[in-house]
């Protein structure tokens, strides 16, 4: 059992749902994002996706894209990215890492020797935007192969007929995009997404996240509800930029104050479903 | 050597369909719209109708006779006799001044068969927008053209063709603000209004099945020419030439002459600076192979698969990528990519406008700069095509800027 599947497990018996946190590797720069890494865990984390940053990443919203600039302007490379893995990894070995972003730059490493250093890092899982299950032998079996979770996405247009196509090699969990957009764009109607929801649990047991467009505890809750995870990126990576110097690094108390924004947001999906108890 | 892509949109290694999921299905929706209009001949008849009465095909090949005396003098000075006979396929003669039309035309016919109501684009030089533009003009859909600011600044009169065209023009600022900052700005549109909003992909880039789709639109360069080469000289050209950006009017001319082993084919990338001064946009000579804008072909990137800007004198060829098939055709050999600097680009702008009255596109003249670097060492029975795929009009305020004349 992966660390992503040990994790959705024990969240399961716990009865509540998890809360999957976004920020980019090396934003603004390496060394204030292995400090977030770090934190984010005690500020109620309980799965981690870290972004590979990428010049051209076509399905990202402006918040992360220029996450994505920041990161690399300041010298993020991909094996700075899995050495924070790494370093995460000597201070925590629960925690779920899933590296999300593009398939170029691991395909420029290459396949092969890029799943050799995530697994040696202490990935567990991969989520590759612009990899569709009719590209699957490039990445997600090989991966697979390797022992890594390949977590795809599914979207508003990904119709009956298509699910069981998105769902036959996905593992981890399901990443359920609530909207037809980029992200940190609209917020998902909450009714829609629990239709959508039982949809998708209609055809597969993993559990299923959602993302796209939360930007509040209030709206982290109320996707919790219905939802085995609620993920947010661009409101987080938005506190990032927030919190910038004028010198490109964060300002004293950044990361403390950043945590807490993602510590608030984690109170929300927590206590969802004790709420709604109620 | 005509038959790619394969089901799945390869052109050897090369393709494919790198998108994501919630474009999937509307990729997988055009395909199958395409293949049905392929074997509609009402689709055909409707094209054929336009592309004569709206576009003005069939463009002419032209002789260009004083070009051509210009490269045999220049054989005699060194003390050769040869000199190719050059023509030139005259696809900057059409409805709005370049080979741009052709796949215009094609791509909104369908977008309207599949009941898309309003179209996007992106755009380089701008003619692809100005193309797009007048479509969507001419049947009455809504029209959005992403464009780089850096583009808008150096491209300012098709800018306001679109506009008077009644296409919505949007600066696109992210990354570097140039070609593929609009196309990743198109694709995020796409992505956002998937249900009402068709794709107008300018070039033979992109996810399966623009590529081969793009293609078969501009292959009517190509099938003019073979057909007018017979007639005028009873047999088929030694050599076809082109300029290279994305590669859709060079795919045109190029693939009807595939499988004719004795077509010698070449095509010009963008030297920009010069390869060595990493200022440029030659894919295939100074990038490698890579995952971009849905599907993998040459990109440029740096050492960790980061891309990299491309650089030109000619907005339309400052993409960082080339058309699969490009791609592939460059590791089977069976066409030839070379390169041509932006000094040589300009010399060749003249060079044409003062031999043969005609102001080529800073895009052909990269091709036309090859042409005048082999033609005087060629036979003189040597048949070379080029395609002038665009008028310079548009560049005139740029070259002065280049040549250091006020205007």
């Amino acid at each position: 059992m992966t660390r992503l599947e040990k994790r959705f497990d024990d969240l399961k018996t716990q009865g509540r749902a998890a809360f999957v946190t976004f920020i980019t590797a090396g934003d603004p720069n390496l060394e204030d994002s292995l400090a977030i890494l770090k934190g984010l865990p005690e500020a109620g984390a309980d799965v981690i996706e870290l972004g590979m940053p990428f010049t051209d990443p076509m399905a990202d919203g402006p918040a992360i894209q220029h996450s994505s600039q920041r990161a690399l302007a300041a010298g993020q490379t991909m094996l700075k990215t899995l050495d924070m893995v790494r370093r995460f990894r000597e201070g925590d070995d629960a925690t779920p890492i899933v590296l999300m972003g593009y398939y170029n730059p691991i395909y420029h490493m290459g396949v092969e020797k890029f799943l050799d250093a995530a697994t040696a890092a202490g990935v567990d899982g991969l989520i590759v935007v612009d990899l569709p299950p009719e590209e699957d032998d490039e990445l997600c079996v090989p991966a697979m192969k390797a022992g890594l979770n390949f977590i795809r996405l599914a979207t508003p247009t990904t119709d009956d007929k298509r699910l069981p196509a998105v769902l036959a090699n996905t593992s981890g969990f399901v990443y359920y995009v609530s909207i037809t957009g980029i992200t940190g764009s609209a917020s998902p109607q909450a009714r829609n997404v629990a239709a959508s929801v039982q949809r998708i649990k209609g055809h597969t047991k993993l559990p299923v996240a959602v993302g796209f467009g939360i930007k509040t505890p209030e709206q982290a809750a109320e996707i919790a509800r219905d939802a085995d995870g609620a993920v947010v990126g661009s409101a987080i990576v938005e506190t990032v930029k927030a919190e910038l110097g004028e010198d490109g690094k964060l300002k004293d108390g950044g990361v403390a104050r950043i945590l807490d924004f993602v510590r608030g947001l984690a109170d929300g999906v927590h206590g969802a479903r004790a709420q709604a108890a109620e | 050597m005509r038959s790619g892509p394969d089901e799945r949109g390869r052109f050897g290694i090369f393709g494919g369909r790198f998108v994501a999921e919630t474009l999937m299905p509307l990729v997988l929706d055009l395909d199958q719209a395409y293949k049905d209009a392929k074997n509609d001949p009402s689709f055909h008849d409707e094209m054929e109708a336009l592309q004569r009465d709206y576009v003005g095909r069939e463009s002419p090949l032209y002789y260009a006779e004083r070009l051509t005396e210009h490269f045999r003098e220049q054989a005699k000075e060194k003390g050769g006799d040869g000199g190719a006979k050059i023509f030139f396929k005259r696809e900057e003669l059409n409805h709005t001044g370049s080979h741009k039309i052709n796949n215009c035309l094609g791509q909104i016919l369908l977008a309207m068969r599949m009941g898309k109501k309003r179209i996007i684009a992106e755009t380089g030089a701008g003619q692809h927008g100005v193309a797009t533009a007048t479509v969507c003009a001419r049947f009455g859909l809504p029209c959005v053209v992403y464009m780089g600011a850096t583009d808008i600044e150096r491209q300012k009169p098709n800018v306001f063709r679109m506009r008077l065209l009644g296409a919505e023009v949007v600066p696109v600022t992210s990354g570097t603000g140039t070609l593929k900052d609009a196309m990743n700005e198109a694709l995020r549109d796409w992505v956002t209004n998937v249900d009402s909003t068709y794709y107008l992909i300018g070039t033979v880039a992109g996810p399966h099945p623009y590529p081969a789709m793009v293609r078969d639109f501009q292959a009517i360069i190509g099938e003019e020419t073979r057909r007018q080469m017979m007639e005028r000289e009873g047999r088929l050209p030694d050599s076809v030439v082109a300029c290279i950006g994305g590669g859709s009017n060079a795919m045109g001319l190029f693939h009807p002459f595939l499988d004719d082993e004795s077509v010698q084919i070449f095509g010009v990338e963008a030297a920009g600076h010069g390869i060595e001064t990493g200022e440029h946009c030659a894919s295939l000579k100074g990038g490698s192979p890579g995952v971009l804008h849905g599907n993998r072909t040459y990109l440029l990137q740096d050492d960790d698969g980061q891309i990299r800007d491309g650089y030109s004198i000619s907005a339309g060829l400052d993409y960082p990528g080339i058309g699969p098939e490009h791609s592939w055709l460059h590791e089977t050999g069976r066409a030839t990519y070379v390169s041509a600097t932006d000094q040589e680009a300009l010399e060749a702008f003249q060079l044409c406008s003062r031999k043969e009255g005609i102001i080529p596109a800073l895009e052909p003249s990269h091709a036309l700069a090859y042409v005048a670097r082999v033609a005087p060492d060629l036979p003189r029975d040597h048949l070379m095509v080029v395609n002038l795929s665009g008028r310079g009009d548009k560049d005139i305020f740029s070259v002065a800027e280049h040549l250091g004349v006020k205007l």
